[in-house]
């Protein structure tokens, strides 16, 4: 026998085996007791009695005071406790999320913490150098570096935000309902993905914002629809897999038309991978709407923007004021890569491979 | 046996597992020992740590698992001490493994041929020159016909009975001293599964190999194996010879295992214990006396037609009335052929009665066409049109009916159109030609994708194979039995709906507080009941039984066969149950067909069919289930 084949038996079997194997072994004695308190005294049928039977049996041997802890089974209490196991092992993930948790507390009330205002120019200390009054220095104009970053968080995590969750729309629907229905659906939102895969994605975004208008909505919409094959392609495949899924042959048998198959039961099967998905082009989103604005499109002076901020910072590398380019590129840097980060941290916890 | 120095000896073995929910002992102080040229099986349930024994011998248990106490010593070298390297030296050339699924054993895109020469390089078995002749001749060896032509398959070229041969070959081609086998025919047909085993001890045999079976079924165990252990929850209970362990079991859980497979002479109420017959309120005492409950409903003249030792009623027999611990088994058994036989008669009778079947199959053909390899590139690149594209008939003219009431099996081998049969019953696909009637309508007409929301679609419902995959993850089991209520049901508001999932629930066993969890918090025998809840909730005239049992352990599967039985009885429910388990058959049904590669070869009552078989084929498969002869 070859080396590798047994490997790949060996870890899968044993874990499938863990799963089935008689939980009781598992069980301590307070979960006992709440299981006990769930299921209540035994009942008629076959292996439940068993197996109620078999836990009586067990909490008596163990002599354990029957503890209720109802709170154990609730969805929400065992997501948490679901994501904590993931965040313990996975340190870095737990780094993420608290980043992430920073980037949304600083895009809610960030802006009203501030030292300074954003927009009011100082010409007397202008190009200042990092200091304790200005911790980012302040630019050409006197305005404080650091509280421009912190605002520009709420307008770039905005345009990621929304046009991940319209890409995730256009996207994501077209995808499922093409990998389910198949034949002419799929073939034209192949098409579709496949033209806009046919461009450079960032020129494809620039003709688009140059096309329809210099706005922050035409960035957000060609930033949606930059993204749309990566979310179609996705939800395809997925959907695509369950199509003859036993489930969907029921719901078909419990009396449910297509399109209600498709929105209520394939739809939410692939939402933990739509979600992994969405959090990993977050981090793009907001680079191209930075790349965007960087090159004059989109966002406009004076808005405190990232992208803006490097372009406008760009001009004073050469000549030392290199605070004005670094912090708007540092917190750029530091967003992607919380987001992505967060994408493959999510990705484990909704892989259910390591539901063990 | 040569119990002085044995090949193999597990002593003390206890393997834990570490999960998130802590240390899981998956075995514990297991002891076997495996003699030269000795076979021995280990038979036991899921999750009873049989595999677990068995990779902890090759060493192969992943990351999470490690051997904490006791020894393996295989002739005389230390398995637990040994190093890795001493390990993949031991591996494949003095002991080696058959996987359950070959399919997945094997690597899809190298030629079958060249992974047995890999095999034998990594052990340097055969010079470089000699490596094709002797890949040649392992194939030969299992009996894979055209070995030379077959050197150059790919796995999904092959059958799956195929594909075992194969991975037999790549064991056995180091020429091992021990070979364990892993479930090696489970998911095979059972003729295909009788040639492999049948190849399997012949080779080892020949050979003068020890042999480890690793399987749920007892009665492969004890047909094929010298010694059987039986575990149960990591742990050993019982140690005997075969024929021992199989005319006289010792350990309660033994004897549990051998009551709850189905076997010849057996009836469905033999398979469970008469404790657990007696834990159910209105249905253990009184499913004996629905019997004549259901005749009687069934039309008159039932005192004429049923045999006289039934006739009085409620109940057939005092014995069997009494259906608790007090009765001997042999008395329940004796009562119960009569009650099947009088099953049979009240089908007959409404036959007779000339009330019109439920459901009537004329001629069904189901048309595949034949796809081949490279077809679209021939089409553009041949000049002359594509010839015509050959069709393939999954179904070929099938004709029976399904009568009020009676159930029917539909037997035959994986590839013989049972399956399709019953999808195209079910209206899920188009049929190509043929006549589908269903209560008297030619449902057969209704395109499948506009029966989904007709009333007619309640009337005929499934249950499915896989209970796992059936069950749509995200779906509580109460939304799941809801699904149809609040599609095509009546029960209007939450309440309402509620209250019908519970009696339901109620109805097929399922404990109240299950309901709200999801399926992967259920286990197999519990996603079945849901499965079935759901299939009765809008109470059909008729439901497909896809092997609704394949999945489960034999005990879980005794206890829902039952459960079928009951709710047939209550309900008055006509069953078509799709299986290739003939004793499975034998319990439930009324009335069996036999298929073979999309034709019926017989069809008539069990009893005619199963105890005196016309067609070769049926013979053919009948003799396949391992059964020991000294029993």
């Amino acid at each position: 026998m070859s080396n590798a084949s047994p490997g790949q038996q060996s870890r899968s079997a044993p874990s499938s085996q863990a799963r089935s194997a008689p939980f009781l072994t598992r069980l301590r004695p307070a979960r006992v007791a709440s299981y006990l308190a769930q299921v209540g005294p035994p009942r008629g049928g076959g292996e439940p009695t068993e197996s109620v039977a078999a836990l009586h049996a067990h909490l008596a041997e163990t002599q354990a005071p029957p503890t209720l802890t109802l709170a154990h089974n609730t969805g929400l209490a065992a997501a948490l406790r679901h994501a904590r196991y993931i965040l313990s092992e996975n340190v870095v993930t737990g780094f993420a999320f608290a980043l992430f948790i920073l980037i949304v507390l600083a895009a809610l009330i960030g802006p009203y913490l501030l030292p300074y205002d954003p927009l009011a120019s100082d010409t007397a200390s202008a190009l200042k150098a990092p200091s304790a009054a200005h911790w980012f220095g302040t630019d050409q104009l006197g305005r404080d570096v650091f509280s421009r970053v912190v605002v520009a968080t709420r307008l770039d995590f905005l345009i990621a935000v929304t046009s991940v969750a319209l890409v995730f729309l256009m996207g994501g629907l077209a995808g499922v309902a093409a990998g389910f229905l198949g034949g002419w659906t799929d073939r034209v939102v192949g098409r579709i993905a496949d033209t806009i895969m046919a461009f450079p994605l960032f020129v494809l975004a620039m003709g688009i914002v140059a096309a329809l208008g210099n706005t922050v909505e035409n960035v957000v919409l060609a930033t949606a629809i930059v993204n749309f094959p990566l979310y179609a392609r996705v939800a395809r495949a997925e959907a695509n897999v369950r199509r003859e899924a036993g489930f969907v042959l029921a719901a078909r048998l419990s009396g449910n038309g297509e399109m209600r198959i498709l929105l209520a039961q394939v739809l939410p099967n692939i939402m933990p991978i739509m979600v992994v998905q969405m959090s990993l082009t977050m981090g793009y989103a907001i680079l191209n709407a930075a790349g965007l604005s960087f090159i004059g499109l989109g966002v406009r002076p004076p808005t405190a923007e990232w992208g803006i901020m490097v372009a406008e910072g760009a001009v004073f590398m050469v000549s030392g004021e290199w605070w004005i380019a670094l912090f708007p590129g540092a917190a750029l840097m530091v967003a992607v890569f919380c987001f992505n980060l967060l994408g493959d941290g999510l990705r484990d916890i909704v892989d259910p491979q390591r539901r063990t | 046996m040569t119990q002085a120095v044995p090949l193999l000896d597990i002593a003390d073995l206890t393997v834990e597992f570490s999960t998130r929910r802590g240390v899981v002992r998956a075995v514990e102080h297991v002891d076997v020992r495996v003699g030269k040229g000795e076979t021995v099986g280990i038979v036991g349930e899921s999750g009873s740590g049989k595999s677990v024994t068995s990779y902890a011998v090759m060493r192969i248990l992943d990351r999470a698992g490690r051997i904490v106490e006791g020894a393996v010593r295989f002739t005389g070298v230390d398995v637990r001490a040994a190093s890795e390297e001493e390990m993949r030296d031991l591996r494949g050339r003095e002991m080696s493994m058959i996987f359950q699924n070959p399919r997945a054993a094997l690597n899809p895109i190298r030629k079958v041929g060249r992974q047995i020469e890999d095999v034998l390089k990594q052990h340097s078995q055969a010079g470089s020159f000699a490596l094709t002749d002797k890949a040649i001749e392992m194939l030969d060896q299992v009996r894979i016909a055209r070995p030379r032509e077959r050197y150059h398959a790919y796995p999904f070229e092959l059958s799956g009975g195929m594909c075992q041969r194969v991975v037999i070959a790549l064991a056995l081609a180091c020429r091992p001293q021990l070979l364990i086998a892993d479930e090696p025919t489970t998911g095979l047909d059972v003729t295909t599964q009788k040639t492999v085993m049948d190849l399997i001890v012949e080779l080892t045999r020949e050979r003068g190999m020890s042999t480890i079976l690793i399987t749920h079924d007892l009665g492969l165990a004890a047909t094929y194996c010298d010694r059987v252990v039986v575990m149960e929850k990591g742990r050993v209970v019982e140690t005997a010879p075969a024929r021992e362990i199989f005319t006289a079991p010792s350990h309660p859980y033994t004897r549990k295992l051998m009551r709850a497979t189905p076997r010849p002479g057996a009836s469905l109420r033999d398979l469970v214990p008469e404790g657990d017959v007696g834990l159910r309120p209105g249905q253990g005492a009184s499913s004996v006396c629905s019997l004549p409950r259901v005749r009687g409903r069934g039309g008159e003249g039932v005192a004429e037609n049923a045999p006289s030792s039934l006739a009085p009623p409620p109940c057939p027999s005092p014995a069997s009335g009494g259906g608790d611990d007090v009765a001997p088994p042999f008395v329940v058994r004796g009562a119960m052929p009569a009650s099947s036989s009088a099953r049979t008669d009240s089908a007959a009778r409404s036959h007779a009665n000339g009330g019109a079947p439920l459901l009537l199959v004329e001629k069904l053909v189901k048309e595949y066409p034949r796809k081949r390899l490279g077809e679209g590139l021939a089409k553009i690149l041949a000049p002359k049109p594509a010839p015509e594209p050959e069709s393939f008939r999954a179904v070929d003219g099938i004709s029976f009916t399904v009568a009020r009431g009676e159930s029917v099996g539909l037997v035959g081998e994986s590839g013989c159109g049972k399956s399709t049969t019953s999808t195209m019953i079910m209206r899920l696909i188009d049929k190509s030609d043929g006549v589908i009637m269903f209560d008297g309508e030619d449902i057969g007409a209704i395109p499948a994708k506009n029966f989904a929301k007709l009333p007619l679609r309640r009337r005929i419902q499934m249950v499915f194979q896989d209970p796992t995959d059936s069950l749509n993850p995200r779906f509580t089991a109460a939304r799941a039995i809801a699904d149809p209520i609040l599609r095509l049901g009546a029960a209007k508001g939450r309440g309402e709906v509620r209250a019908r999932c519970e009696a339901l629930a109620a109805q097929v066993g399922l404990p109240l507080p299950l309901l709200d969890r999801f399926p992967h918090q259920l286990s197999g025998g519990q996603k079945a009941r849901v499965g079935i809840a759901r299939a009765i909730a809008l109470s059909p005239d008729l439901v497909v039984l896809d092997e609704p049992t394949a999945a489960l352990d034999v005990s879980v599967q005794a206890l829902v066969l039952n459960l079928l039985q009951d709710l047939k009885e209550s309900l008055g429910m006509s069953y078509l149950f799709v299986s290739h388990d003939l004793n499975v058959v034998r319990l439930l049904c009324d009335r069996v067909i036999v298929m073979r590669a999309g034709r019926i070869v017989e069809q008539g009552s069990t009893a005619d069919v199963l105890n005196s078989p016309q067609a070769q084929y049926t013979r053919d498969l009948l003799a396949a289930v391992p059964h020991p002869t000294f029993a």
